[in-house]
C-alpha cells in the first residue's frame, strides 16, 4: 500500500521521480553549457597561467638534467668527506657530454648561483679534461684546481640534486639556505625585498585609509542629494576612471614635479621660497598622492551601492529617540554602513598592493613597490621563476588577507552593488 | 488637562519659496487626545507632522508643545516618540537593542530600562521576542515593536506617519484596534497621520481633514461624517451623492436649490443668499427608496445598475439629471422588486441635504 503511494507514475508510465531527474538534468547541461565558454576562458587564462607560475617558480630541473648520473652517484655519498672515485667518473661523463653539446656554460651559470667561484673552475675543467686519461678521475679533476678538492664545492653540487626547490620564495624573504641546510636571513645591508613587501603593506594600508577618509563622505553625498546633483557628482567621480591610468598618472606627474603646478601654487601663495620647492614626487609621496586618487573609485562605489539602501528615515528614528546627530549617525548610520567599507577597502587594499605603472611612474626610488620588482625581474634579469615565486607570495597574501577579512567580518557581509 | 498641548501658531512652509505646502495653520492638539492628520498625498500632511517632529523648520510661525516653543529645539530634544513608515528599526539591532535605544542615550539605568523595555514588549504583546533582528519578525511584529520603541521612553507626545500603509487589509485593521487601545490605557497625546479615511475614522478622537496646505476641518469623526463644512470634505469622508445647482430662495433655515428644472429642499451651511451657485450634498445611506410622505424632497429616477454586495444592494440611479447618484439598499424581502431599468421613488429630509459651496 505505502509503496504504491510512494512511486508516483507519469501518464508514460516512468516513475515520476525519474523523470524529473531527466528534466533536471537537461536543464543543468543547458546552464553549464552557457558558463562554459567562461569557464574555459577562465581556465586557459587564469588557471594555467597560474598553474605555471607555480611550476616555474619551485622548478629547478636545468642542473638536474645536466648532471643526471653525477646525482645518482652521489645519492650513496653522506656529504661529509670527499666523494668517492664514483662520482668523480660519473662527473666526468656528465661533463664531457656537456661539453660536446656546448652546454658546460649553462651550468657554470647555475651552480655559480649556488656558490661563488664555479665559474673560473669549471672553464679550467673543460680545457683541462680534453688532455684526461681513463681511469682515476678523482686524481685528475683534483689536480686541475683546488676548488675542486674542496667538499664545500661538492656540497654544492650535492644541493642542486632535487628537480624541485623552494629557494626563490626564501630569496624572495631575503633568506637563503646556507652551506649546512639552515635557513638564514642575508646580511642586513642586503635585505631588499623584506624592505619593499613591508612597503608595499604599509602603502595599500595608508592608500585604503586615505580612500575610505575621502570616499565616506563623497558617497554619503551620492547617497542623499536629490537626483541631478547626485548625477553630476557622480560623473565627477566616475570622470577620471572612464581617463587611462597613464594619462592620469602623467597628469600626477604634471602636477607634483618641482616645477609643476602645485609648487608653483605654493610659491605663488607664499608658502614655500622658490628654491626650497618639496619634493612631491619620485618619492612616498607621490605613490601616495596618485594612488588614491586612482582608486578613490573603487571605495566611492561599494560605499555608495551600500548607503544608497538605508533609509533616511533610520537617521531620523536615531534623532525622534532621543541620540544627538553624532550618536545616531555612529550608532545606528555607521554600522549599516560596513559591509560597503569591508567591500571598499578589501578592494582597495588588494589593488593597491599589486599596483604597478603608477609606482613605476611617480615612484622614484622609495616609493616602488614588491609589484615593480617583480617586472624588474620579468624584464631586466630574467629571472623568471623568481618573479613567478614572488607572484605566487603576492596572490598568498592577498588569498591571507580575503581569508583573515572573512574570519572578522564574514565574506557575505560584503557589498558591491 | 491642557487643552493646547500641541499648537500651530500660524505655521507657513514652503520648500521652493514658491508653493506654500502649508498655509496658515492654526490647530490646537488637547493633551491625551488622538488626532489624526487625514488628507490626499501632497495636502501638507506629513509635513505638519515632520515639523512637529523637527525633521522640517516652519518658514513662519511657531509650534508650541505643552507652552514651549520648539522651532529652535533640534529633534533629539524634544522627547516625541515617532512610528514611521516603514517601521525604521535599525536592522543591525535586536528587538531588544533597539527597545534599549532611546534608553541608553539617556542614560537610564540598566535594571530600569530592562523593565521599561519589558513593559513596553507586553504592551504590544511581544514578550520573548526581545532577541530576534528585526529581520526575522513579520510586518505586523516590526510595527508592534516599532510602536513599542516610540513608547518605551515614556514620551508625552507620539506622532505616527502612516504606520499602517505597508500592511495588509486584515493585519491593519487589527492593528488599529491595538493601537488605540494603547492610547486608551496609557493615555499618551498621539498625532496620526493617514490617508486612510476608515483608519482614522476608526482611531481618532478628532480629524483634521487636509487639503491644499490648509485644515479644510476638525471635529470628531462622526461630526465630520455626518456634518461636513464643505464640499471637499464632504466627498472625500465616506461616500457622497451631489447636486449642483443655484439657490432659489432661502428662508426659515431651509433653501430652495434649482437642479435641472426642478427644485430640491435643502439645508443651507454654507450659502447664504439667492443665486449664489451652490452643490448639495447627500450621503447615501439617507435618501430610501419608498419614502414616506413626511419626508419633504422626494423625487423619481432610473436605475442603471445593480450591485449586490451580501448585506446591501447598491444601486445607481439617474436622478435629476445625475445618473452617479447612489443607494444603499439594505437586501430583505421587502425590496426584492429592485430591477434594472425600472423607475423608482426616491425621498430624503432636507436637513441630511447639505447645501455646500460649489467647487
Amino acid at each position: 500500500m505505502s509503496s504504491e503511494t510512494n512511486q508516483i507514475l507519469t501518464t508514460d508510465g516512468i516513475p515520476l521521480e525519474v523523470s524529473l531527474k531527466k528534466a533536471e538534468r537537461r536543464n543543468k547541461i543547458k546552464a553549464f553549457l552557457l558558463v562554459a565558454p567562461l569557464l574555459l576562458f577562465l581556465i586557459i587564462t587564469y588557471v594555467f597561467p597560474i598553474g605555471d607560475m607555480l611550476m616555474r617558480s619551485v622548478d629547478d630541473k636545468m642542473v638536474t638534467e645536466m648532471l643526471p648520473k653525477t646525482f645518482k652517484a652521489m645519492e650513496k655519498w653522506d656529504g661529509k668527506e670527499l666523494p668517492e672515485e664514483e662520482v668523480f667518473a660519473a662527473f666526468h661523463e656528465d661533463f664531457i657530454k656537456l661539453v660536446k653539446e656546448k652546454r658546460e656554460g649553462k651550468l657554470s651559470t647555475q651552480l655559480n648561483y649556488t656558490k661563488n667561484g664555479f665559474k673560473s673552475i669549471i672553464k679550467k675543467l673543460r680545457r683541462k679534461s680534453k688532455s684526461f686519461e681513463e681511469g682515476n678521475y678523482k686524481e685528475q679533476i683534483m689536480a686541475v684546481h683546488k676548488r675542486w678538492a674542496d667538499v664545500e664545492y661538492w656540497k654544492a653540487i650535492k644541493r642542486r640534486a632535487p628537480a624541485i626547490t623552494g629557494q626563490k620564495y626564501l630569496k624572495g624573504m631575503d633568506m637563503y639556505k646556507n652551506e649546512s641546510g639552515e635557513i638564514v636571513s642575508v646580511e642586513e645591508d642586503r635585505r631588499i625585498h623584506r624592505i619593499l613587501w613591508l612597503r608595499t603593506l604599509e602603502i595599500a594600508f595608508f592608500v585604503t585609509l586615505f580612500c575610505f577618509l575621502m570616499a565616506y563622505p563623497i558617497a554619503h553625498l551620492l547617497a542623499t542629494l536629490p537626483m541631478k546633483y547626485s548625477n553630476l557628482l557622480m560623473i565627477c567621480v566616475l570622470l577620471p576612471f572612464w581617463t587611462s591610468l597613464l594619462v592620469r598618472t602623467a597628469s600626477w606627474m604634471i602636477l607634483l614635479q618641482q616645477q609643476g603646478v602645485v609648487n608653483d601654487f605654493f610659491v605663488w601663495i607664499g608658502l614655500v621660497a622658490d628654491n626650497a620647492r618639496p619634493e612631491m614626487m619620485y618619492n612616498k609621496t607621490g605613490t601616495y598622492v596618485a594612488m588614491t586618487q586612482i582608486l578613490l573609485p573603487f571605495m566611492v562605489l561599494p560605499l555608495y551601492s551600500v548607503m544608497k539602501t538605508i533609509s533616511p528615515s533610520l537617521m531620523r528614528a536615531g534623532k525622534s529617540l532621543g541620540g544627538t546627530p553624532i550618536v545616531a549617525f555612529w550608532k545606528v548610520y555607521f554600522p549599516l554602513t560596513i559591509p560597503g567599507i569591508g567591500a571598499g577597502c578589501l578592494l582597495c587594499f588588494i589593488l593597491a598592493i599589486g599596483y604597478y605603472i603608477t609606482p613605476a611612474l611617480v615612484g622614484g626610488a622609495s616609493g616602488t613597490l614588491i609589484s615593480n620588482q617583480i617586472a624588474f625581474h620579468m624584464k631586466s634579469t630574467l629571472d623568471w621563476s623568481f618573479a613567478s615565486a614572488m607572484g605566487l607570495m603576492l596572490l598568498a597574501g592577498v588569498l591571507a588577507i580575503y581569508w583573515v577579512y572573512n574570519k572578522l567580518v564574514g565574506i557575505d557581509n560584503i557589498k558591491l552593488g | 488637562m491642557n487643552k493646547e498641548f500641541v499648537k500651530f501658531d500660524k505655521v507657513d512652509k514652503s520648500y521652493d519659496g514658491k508653493i506654500l505646502v502649508v498655509k496658515d495653520l492654526q490647530l490646537d492638539i488637547e493633551e491625551g487626545e488622538f488626532v489624526t492628520m487625514l488628507g490626499p498625498s501632497g495636502s501638507g500632511k506629513t509635513t505638519c507632522l515632520m515639523m512637529l517632529a523637527g525633521f522640517e523648520t516652519p518658514t513662519h510661525g511657531e509650534i508650541y508643545l505643552d507652552g514651549r516653543a520648539i522651532s529652535s529645539i533640534p529633534p533629539h530634544k524634544r522627547g516625541i516618540g515617532m512610528v514611521f513608515q516603514n517601521y525604521a528599526l535599525f536592522p543591525h539591532m535586536t528587538v531588544y537593542e533597539n527597545l534599549a535605544f532611546p534608553l541608553r542615550v539617556r542614560k537610564i539605568p540598566k535594571d530600569e530600562a530592562d523593565k521599561k523595555i519589558d513593559k513596553a514588549l507586553s504592551m504590544v504583546s511581544l514578550q520573548g521576542f526581545a532577541d530576534r533582528m528585526p529581520g526575522q519578525l513579520s510586518g505586523g511584529q516590526q510595527q508592534r515593536v516599532a510602536v513599542a520603541r516610540s513608547l518605551v521612553f515614556d514620551p508625552q507626545l507620539v506622532l505616527m506617519d502612516e504606520p499602517l500603509g505597508a500592511l495588509d487589509k486584515n493585519l491593519r485593521e487589527s492593528m488599529q484596534y491595538e493601537i488605540k487601545h494603547i492610547h486608551e490605557s496609557i493615555g499618551v497625546t498621539v498625532v496620526y497621520v493617514t490617508h486612510d479615511q476608515s483608519e482614522a475614522l476608526t482611531m481618532s478622537n478628532r480629524i483634521a481633514v487636509f487639503n491644499d496646505g490648509k485644515v479644510q476641518q476638525l471635529s470628531s469623526p462622526d461630526e465630520l461624517y455626518e456634518k461636513p463644512v464643505n464640499s471637499f470634505v464632504a466627498e472625500f469622508i465616506g461616500e457622497n451623492n451631489t447636486f449642483a445647482g443655484e439657490v432659489s430662495d432661502i428662508s426659515g433655515g431651509k433653501c430652495k436649490v434649482k437642479v435641472a428644472n426642478t427644485e430640491i429642499l435643502a439645508n443651507p451651511i454654507s450659502v447664504k443668499g439667492k443665486g449664489e451657485k451652490t452643490k448639495i450634498s447627500l450621503r447615501p445611506e439617507r435618501a430610501l427608496i419608498n419614502p414616506s410622505d413626511k419626508m419633504d424632497n422626494i423625487h423619481s429616477g432610473k436605475i442603471e445598475e445593480v450591485i449586490y454586495h451580501g448585506d446591501h444592494t447598491r444601486v445607481r440611479i439617474n436622478l435629476l439629471g445625475n445618473d452617479q447618484f447612489i443607494l444603499k439598499v439594505p437586501n430583505s424581502s421587502a425590496n426584492m422588486d429592485i430591477k434594472l431599468g425600472k423607475d423608482i421613488k426616491i425621498g430624503w429630509n432636507s436637513d441630511d441635504a447639505r447645501a455646500l459651496d460649489p467647487k
